[in-house]
């Protein structure tokens, strides 16, 4: 299996050769922020194509195809337009947080967004605790829709902010306890080592039942996170018009939205990590042959699949499902899903004592 | 009904009864009150429904007319009219405390003819500014306000009148508390389905009241309708309820045929009620889609339009309208049905079979819709009738009140259907009765096609529609309840004065008494549950 690691080492040599380490580190950063903005970018609008021709087969349309070959152009078009649409400035507002809170955002999904491993060698961030630092930088996002909702002066958008921060607070729990499942079970909170140890077997396949109610509390936490329906509560538009992000135009807009699909494939990209052995081909022990055409296809290709069937499911959810109301979002989430998460972690910790994982 | 004029003459011997279809009393306005509660409160047969409230300015003096009937017979109605002794102050009993429905078309009356209610708790101008001069329904009316381009402070005083010491005393209350959090839903909002005000008090996310600001659309049809033809005037019914305007307009021609005495051939009958159903049904998959995408299920309301188009491609094809028909005519339908109209109707009763299966899979079956539904926004059978809740909603609530069973009208009587009830009266109730009214509908479309007749389509009218002077009451089912015509005649060519009944008013009027205590996401769900349609409110 190729590693890019190939790639990344040459490309430190050769600049190591000509430069002073100053300088060295200065271009690869630089080299690096533009990579993963170009491919931030990429990410969101593949999958603003991608929503809205699965939502349009859903429901028996079409979906975009005039811009380009099947409308593959379209989001492109999308992207300039809200570029150059004016920021429309709002009276009787508190200016630098309305002004902050869409950075805020987008920097919160940013961030975690440079700790996902998308290949073999292929990962930005590799900390020795990257489970936590993505739990942490992801939930600073909350901090951004709060400041949205109270900076706008708008009523619904404070409903809306108020409605998100209670479901994300919430949420958030039994996401890092889903989490906190398969770290018990892999020893070590570092991604990479993480899917190192899924190479004979995925997580999912080796932590019996408690690693699948951990998968699926996660999926569902995590659905809940990026604020989507069923759970999208705190944009609501037929009860909110628009929730937190009611008062924001032009490209302040974007933001939200931009980091809205991108937390919806962040959080796909984490369970595909610690459930489905991240980049890690399919692997059956004993079936050497299957094992090495497995091989063959490319780290890339694994991750971004697995991220994509799991960003499927995701729409597919969405675009089936009625909304939750508040009161009922909080029952599913503090009397089911958190209880059956802290009992599982438990069980999770018996079977890693006892051993009794494959 | 002999019992009730006995019960009359006993009570109030002044009364005026006069013997025709339906039971017209005439009381003085000192006498009203009590013969209004002895109606409403007797032991022979209570009157607990107030079907229309309907301001009149007849012979210089300024009245009320009052169609009721009793939910244990509802067939039959009972007309009382009662006039002001003055035009400078006009004032009138309150019949609010009886009927709760009395308390919107109270100040819809008052609104357009300055009666005021002794008694009302909130007599403000329902459609009109607060600040507009005079009342424009009286026959003496001259218009002296200017276009005004400047925005207005919403109101926040409503005003009561009682009676203290034999003197008629004006109270102001505040209608909502100074440190309320106060939500603007609407006039451009979602969820209210078009251009309706809604003031919500929250607490939290609980709802504590509602106040209702109607008249932003409103186009004065009524008003209209008095100088123009009967011919002219028919088109304004189809905008109404423009989602059920095919049978508003059967509603208006019915009441002018019945005054006039024309014949409507056995054809036309047919291809009206042919095409009153469709438009139920029509009507009924935009209520359950908007009410889906309402709670955020937009796969269901693109289900729900995408087989509605159909209906709307048959429309099209035989009126050339596709939501506003402008079919029925006096005497019968503009013109024949097209010839593909029978093939058509029937692939289309079969097809609408097969996706009824379908929204029940993704919708009725959800275990999140289901919870947001059950139990939500109980409506009880006593306040539905009292608040004239009619159509499915009020069926959901178990009042028998379907039209068509109660009062048969045109060739209802030839074809056999279930009216569709349900006692619980909440949100998940009012919305199985629309879908359960469908496959009824379509049942009736299916016998109809089959002994479609052959003959005119229209009979011939003169070109000058005089009606002979009486007063006239028509009442038809709609795809959101009763849908009543009032028509007073003065032998003219146009109206003296008509009114219509809108089922809509009578669904915005209860959102305060069921929403309260609810959550903000029920009050958006229980209005897409009772499927109101503003211009029907703002006539």
């Amino acid at each position: 299996m190729f590693d890019f690691q190939i790639v990344t080492s040459w490309f430190d040599n050769l600049l190591r050769g000509c430069m002073p380490e100053f300088w060295v580190l200065f271009i690869e950063f630089v080299v690096i922020g533009i990579a993963l903005l170009t491919a931030y970018a990429l990410i969101a609008l593949a999958l603003i194509y991608g929503e809205r021709k699965i939502c349009a087969f859903f429901q028996c349309r079409l979906g975009p195809n005039r811009v380009g070959w099947k409308g593959l152009l379209q989001p492109f078009a999308d992207m300039f337009k809200i570029l150059l649409k004016e920021i429309i400035s709002i009276n009787h507002i508190d200016k630098v947080l309305f002004y902050i809170a869409p950075f805020v955002v987008i920097i919160a999904s940013f961030l975690s967004f440079g700790a996902i491993p998308f290949g073999k060698g292929m990962q930005v961030l590799d900390f020795n605790i990257g489970i936590f630092y993505v739990l942490a930088v992801s939930s600073l996002g909350i901090i951004g829709i709060l400041l949205a909702g109270w900076a706008s002066n708008n009523k619904f958008s404070m409903i809306g902010a108020m409605r998100s921060g209670a479901q994300l607070v919430s949420y958030e729990l039994s996401a890092s306890v889903a989490l906190l499942t398969v770290v018990v079970l892999a020893g070590t909170m570092q991604l990479s080592e993480i899917v190192e140890m899924q190479q004979d077997g995925w997580f999912i396949f080796k932590g019996h039942i408690p690693m699948i109610i951990a998968f699926i509390s996660y999926l569902i936490s995590g659905h809940a996170e990026t604020n989507r329906g069923p759970f999208d509560l705190p944009e609501a538009e037929s009860e909110l018009t628009a929730g937190y992000h009611t008062e924001y135009s032009g490209i302040q807009f974007g933001f939200f939205y931009l980091s809205e699909y991108l937390n919806m494939f962040i959080i796909a990209s984490i369970a595909t990590t610690m459930f489905l052995g991240g980049w890690m081909p399919l692997h059956i022990s004993g079936l050497d042959a299957f094992n090495q055409v497995m091989d063959y296809i490319p780290s890339v290709v694994w991750f971004l699949g697995k991220t994509a069937l799991l960003v499927f499911f995701s729409l597919w959810v969405r675009w089936t499902f009625p909304r939750l109301r508040i009161d009922q979002l909080l029952h599913l989430e503090w009397k089911y899903i958190l209880p059956i998460n802290m009992i599982n972690l438990i069980v999770m910790t018996i079977i890693v004592v006892y051993g009794w994982h494959f | 009904m002999e019992n009730i004029k006995k019960l009359i003459s006993e009570v109030v011997p002044s009364a005026v009864i006069e013997e025709k279809e339906p039971l017209t009393v005439t009381v003085g306005n000192k006498d009203f009150r009590l013969l209004a509660e002895t109606l409403r409160k007797n032991d022979v047969l209570s009157f607990d429904y107030l079907n229309q409230l309907i301001g009149i300015d007849k012979d210089e003096k300024l009245g009320v007319v009052y169609q009721l009937s009793s939910s244990e017979q509802p067939g039959q109605t009972i007309v009382l009219h009662t006039y002001a002794d003055n035009r400078e102050n006009p004032e009138l009993c309150s019949v609010s405390d009886l009927w709760d429905s009395a308390c919107i078309n109270e100040r819809e009356a008052y609104d357009f003819f300055g009666i005021r209610f002794i008694g009302n708790p909130d007599m403000r101008r329902l459609f009109l500014r607060n600040d507009w001069k005079g009342f424009p329904l009286r026959k003496d009316y001259v218009n002296e306000n200017e276009m005004s381009v400047e925005s207005h402070e919403m109101s926040d005083i409503s005003t009561h009148f009682s009676v203290v010491n034999d003197k008629v005393e004006e109270k102001e209350e505040n209608v909502f508390e100074n440190d309320e959090y106060v939500v603007n839903i609407g006039p451009q909002h979602p969820a209210t389905h078009g251009v309706l005000h809604y003031r919500v008090a929250l607490d939290g996310e609980i709802v504590k009241k509602v106040d209702l600001n109607c008249g932003y659309i409103h186009r004065g049809i009524e008003k209209l309708s008095e100088s123009l033809a009967y011919p002219q005037i028919l088109h304004f019914t189809d905008r109404l309820d423009y989602l059920s305007a095919h049978i508003n307009r059967h509603a208006l021609c019915m009441c002018i045929e019945k005054a006039g005495e024309i014949e409507v051939p056995e054809r036309a009958e047919y291809i009206r009620v042919i095409m009153d159903e469709l438009t139920r049904i029509a009507s009924h998959l935009l209520g359950w889609s908007c009410m889906c995408m309402d709670m955020g299920a937009l796969t269901a309301f693109i289900y729900g339009m995408r087989d509605r188009e159909k209906i709307l491609d048959i429309f099209e094809e035989n009126c050339g309208g596709r939501l506003i028909t402008n079919y029925n005519v006096i005497g019968g339908v503009m013109q024949d049905v097209h010839q593909n109209f029978r093939k058509q109707v029937k692939e289309y009763v079969n097809y609408q079979r097969k996706k009824l299966k379908e929204y029940h899979a993704i919708y009725t079956g959800n275990v999140i819709a289901r919870g947001r539904m059950d139990g939500v926004g109980v409506l009880t059978k006593e306040k539905a009738i009292s608040f004239g809740i009619t159509g499915p909603s009020g069926r959901a609530s178990g009042f028998h009140c379907d039209v068509r069973k109660i009062a048969p009208y045109s060739i209802y009587q030839k074809v056999k259907f279930n009216e569709v009830m349900r006692t619980e009266g909440d949100t998940f109730a009012r919305y199985i009765v629309r879908l359960e009214e469908i496959e009824e509908s379509l049942n009736i479309i299916e016998q109809l096609v089959e002994s479609f007749p052959d003959g005119e389509y229209r009979s011939k009218t003169k070109p000058i529609i005089k009606l002979p002077e009486g007063e006239y009451f028509e009442r038809v089912e709609a795809a959101r309840g009763e849908f009543g015509v009032y028509l007073a005649s003065d032998g003219n060519k146009t109206p003296y004065r008509l009114h219509f009944r809108s089922p809509s008013m009578a669904l915005v009027s209860v959102m305060d008494t069921i929403t309260r205590g609810e959550k903000i996401a029920d009050f958006i769900a229980i209005g897409g549950s009772l499927d109101y349609v503003v211009p029907d409110i703002d006539r």
